[in-house]
């Protein structure tokens, strides 16, 4: 019986058998766990936003809440969380680093840059500490009439919680914890998934392996959820 | 168990474990898969239970929304006889509900509970879950040509994540307090004050809990799905060769990716107006006698947030039962699909679509009427798509040689359902025309139908036709009649009485309407609707007899019983590891050969390559 293969063209990268993004499964589920994961933190920022928008007359001018630093006392508005952002942005540059390293099998290297990347994420959640502790506790105060067992009262209000706040409107810093705070925790698992990475690279395991995809994988988390600060510092803090 | 043991017998077949589905990340190698072939032995744990072979957890996705559609049809049936003889005392539902039925009669509060759990069961537990847990993972790799599931292990905590997120629900029914009761949607601020009802408390709490577990299995079931299908398909399985499910079922796990995190981020922010204070959806409220603290929140941003999700959950739910169609009514007209590309152009038109439109669940919040005159125009652009669809599905049937299998008939139903029931959402997604009928049982009939009945019916379809690649075995077709008719003039005969009472202005969720001397003349619809209900309801015993009966019973199947041209049908009836013994077929067509002229049977198998003359016709 006369019969032919009409065979794909090799260069036809969706006709099967190969992966079309020449990437694994693994990475590929990353990236689109990353897609889903942005838009949490957009409906986040849109809400936010729409917040904002209705409250504006009592929404706080951000440089005028955030002005402090650590060990002065002088009026320095948004230079400590630029200076944590930037901590942020270095220990994406790290990371590029430690995914080079692993992609010419540079065990050293890798270990190097991860752990400046540990470091640098720490050193970022050490900052929001100290953000929130400055927050919180709040300055001097304001006299605000609030609801009291069911009476209205004239009450000093001083720093912030998730009832009053001394700076604006009470929904200022609902969105300040809440915002900062879930990004905080990605923070804190990225820094928690790095350093398993970095255990593991230590002991050889990606090594054995032939390769270090694991901290590629990483990587692409650690870089989504510096950005997604970027927007955060964006929409919160500058606008 | 032990017909399942037979089914799985490993004597006769070398078995593989597709090692690139575990650790082996650098792409899908075929050579590699067979390096090691060796008898593989499993536990009964392994097999049954946390088994990562995919055919396995489809199973057990289908079981549990098995379990879970029973329970959300029984609540449907007890509310139904409240609706229809409010205030008379049954006495069997004492027994069994206990405090809630005291006498026999309903409880108000326990009628919302039951009215917002079924709901909630119904979309997300056996039509979310259920119906692409099943089918995603039964025939993504089966139909693409792939051993298993990109990732084995994800796709286990899938199942175990919806399996906890199911028990916690069914728990929050037994609470004292009794369960979530504010509707499925679960608006607050009836939702964020624990003294807004009773079921406002720790039941609120538990259905929060049991649907943070169910997207967390959602969005490990979808990466899933999303990239097996992307990655493993096998050599010559491009994009439009693949079977229409499998389309549904990516576009489907797609959606899902994109609209469950912003239902998380919105979840969360309730909870923190519950638990920790907060106002983000709360504002100037006065309850029980008392000012509350929250100030400047708004309930309306909730409800953006909730229908960003809820409008392509909608397609979450049809998409994978339209797939199934499409596939179920091709192969039983023995005809090539209709417009493959079209259909495939439709799935992505409704996909893309469906996340435009939520506004048209709001058109009566306030919203601004040029606003809502916008979200009319994205609304009724739905049409187009799903219109190609039913007209492509209605071609396909076109003087096709077609065989009644009690899956084909499920598959017809659905096509009467969707034109039924769609038709319908055109006057309720025009603004104007939704202000006399939102809120009213017009709406309920219409999702029943569109949605409810429809994909239901996709699932029975796929139930049916692919039952023998689960057990084996093939379920009895003339209780398969029976079951589709019964369970047909029942659903036409609940939902379409429905439609009058919401012409008439009867409002949903209400537990009686005897205050209201306007409704006194429809109490007779309501009583004909609940006899059609128990009539459904009586008539799934039959099914459930079939299904269980033909697991153990059923006459045994052949390899190929349809005459399909899927690669699911060429494995061997028994279940193996990797699916295939041999190499993993290559394809050189697409699924939709059949009738071909100058052929002898009527169905070509995506494995035979094409002929010379084919070639020079540019088949494909």
């Amino acid at each position: 019986m006369a019969q032919a293969t009409l065979d794909i063209p090799a260069n036809k990268i969706w006709g099967g058998g190969t992966s079309p993004f020449g990437a694994s499964y693994g990475k590929l589920m990353m990236w689109f766990f990353l897609l889903s994961d942005a838009f949490t933190f957009s409906t986040l920022l849109v809400a936010l936003g729409y917040a904002r928008h209705v409250h504006a007359d009592s929404w706080p001018l951000v440089e005028k809440v955030f002005h402090h630093f650590p060990f002065t006392h002088a009026h320095l508005p948004l230079l400590y969380v630029g200076l944590m952002t930037f901590i942020l942005i270095i220990s994406s540059v790290t990371m590029v680093l430690a995914v080079d390293a692993g992609h010419t099998n540079n065990k050293k290297g890798v270990l190097f840059w991860l752990g400046l990347t540990v470091v640098g994420g720490i050193v970022f959640l050490g900052s929001q500490a100290w953000e929130w502790y400055t927050f919180i506790v709040g300055g001097d105060g304001v006299m605000k009439s609030i609801l009291v067992d069911g009476q209205v009262k004239e009450v000093l209000v001083q720093g912030a919680n998730l009832q009053n706040n001394e700076y604006g409107h009470t929904l200022f810093a609902n969105f300040f914890f809440f915002i900062t705070g879930f990004h905080g925790f990605h923070v804190f698992s990225g820094v928690v998934i790095n350093a398993i990475v970095l255990y593991q690279a230590s002991q050889g395991i990606y090594e054995k392996r032939g390769h270090y995809e694991m901290v590629e994988k990483a990587g692409l988390y650690w870089h989504f959820v510096d950005l997604v600060w970027v927007f955060v510092f964006t929409f919160f803090y500058l606008l | 168990m032990s017909a399942m043991d037979s089914n799985n017998t490993h004597s006769e077949h070398e078995v593989q474990i597709l090692h690139s589905a575990h650790d082996h990340s650098h792409g899908h190698d075929h050579a590699h898969d067979h390096d090691e072939e060796h008898e593989h032995h499993d536990t009964f744990i392994t097999k049954y239970i946390f088994t990562q072979d995919h055919k396995m957890i489809a199973k057990q996705f289908l079981l549990t929304a098995v379990l879970m559609g029973v329970i959300a049809m029984l609540m449907s049936v007890v509310f139904r006889l409240q609706l229809a003889w409010p205030g008379k005392s049954f006495p069997i539902l004492e027994p069994i509900l206990g405090k809630w039925a005291p006498g026999g009669v309903l409880d108000p509060n326990f009628y919302l509970a039951l009215v917002t759990i079924h709901g909630t069961i119904m979309v997300f537990f056996v039509l979310t879950g259920g119906l692409s847990g099943t089918f995603s993972n039964l025939l993504i790799p089966l139909q693409i040509g792939a051993r298993d599931m990109a990732s084995g292990f994800l796709n286990m905590l899938s199942f175990w994540f919806f399996a906890a997120s199911s028990i916690v629900m069914l728990f929050s029914v037994t609470i004292e307090s009794g369960p979530a009761s504010g509707g499925w949607t679960i608006y607050p601020p009836l939702s964020a004050l624990e003294q807004a009802m009773p079921g406002s408390g720790l039941g609120m709490t538990l259905w929060l809990v049991s649907m943070s577990l169910f997207i967390v299995s959602s969005l490990l079931g979808s990466l899933n799905y999303i990239v097996t299908i992307i990655n493993l398909r096998t050599k010559g399985m491009s994009m439009t060769r693949l079977p229409l499910t499998i389309w549904a079922f990516l576009v489907t796990a797609m959606l899902g990716v994109l609209s469950f995190p912003v239902l998380f981020a919105a979840v969360l922010l309730l909870i923190f107006d519950r638990s920790f204070g907060t106002s983000f959806y709360l504002s100037d409220i006065y309850i029980g006698g008392q000012a509350l603290e929250h100030n400047g929140g708004s309930p309306i941003l909730y409800e953006h947030l909730f229908w960003f999700l809820g409008h392509p959950e909608v397609y979450i739910v049809l998409l994978p039962a339209l797939g199934i169609t499409s596939e179920v009514i091709a192969t039983n007209a023995r005809k090539p699909i209709f417009g493959y590309r079209a259909m495939i152009a439709s799935i992505l038109g409704i996909a893309f679509l469906s996340f435009i439109v939520w506004g048209h669940h709001m058109f009566i919040t306030g919203m601004n009427p040029f606003l809502g005159s916008v979200f009319v125009f994205t609304t009724l652009l739905i049409a187009i798509p799903s219109a190609v669809k039913a007209f492509n599905y209605i071609t396909t049937l076109w003087k096709g040689n077609l065989q009644f299998t009690p899956a084909m008939l499920f598959a017809i139903g659905l096509v009467s359902f969707f034109i039924t029931g769609g038709v319908t959402g055109l006057i309720l997604g025009d603004s104007a025309l939704d202000i006399n009928l939102h809120d009213t049982y017009f709406v309920v009939a219409h999702f029943h139908l569109v949605m409810g009945s429809a994909a239901i019916f996709g699932m029975f379809a796929g139930v049916y036709h692919w039952f023998p690649k689960m057990f084996g075995r093939l379920m009895n077709k003339k209780l398969g009649f029976a079951h589709f008719w019964l369970t047909f003039a029942g659903a036409y005969g609940v939902f379409f009485p429905m439609h009058f009472l919401g012409l008439a202005g009867v409002p949903r969720r209400y537990y009686t309407f005897t205050e209201f001397p306007i409704f006194n003349d429809l109490v007779d619809i309501n009583v004909l609707i609940t006899w059609f209900a128990i009539i459904s309801a009586v008539s799934q015993i039959i099914f459930l007899f079939n299904f269980f009966f033909s697991i153990f019973r059923g006459q045994r199947s052949s390899q190929n019983p349809w005459k399909s041209n899927t690669l699911e049908w060429t494995t061997p009836v028994e279940h193996i590891h990797g699916n295939w013994p041999g190499e993993i077929p290559e394809v050189h067509r697409w699924a939709y050969d059949y009738s071909k002229p100058d052929r002898e049977e009527d169905f070509v198998s995506q494995i035979t390559p094409l002929t010379e003359k084919e070639i020079v016709e540019g088949a494909h």
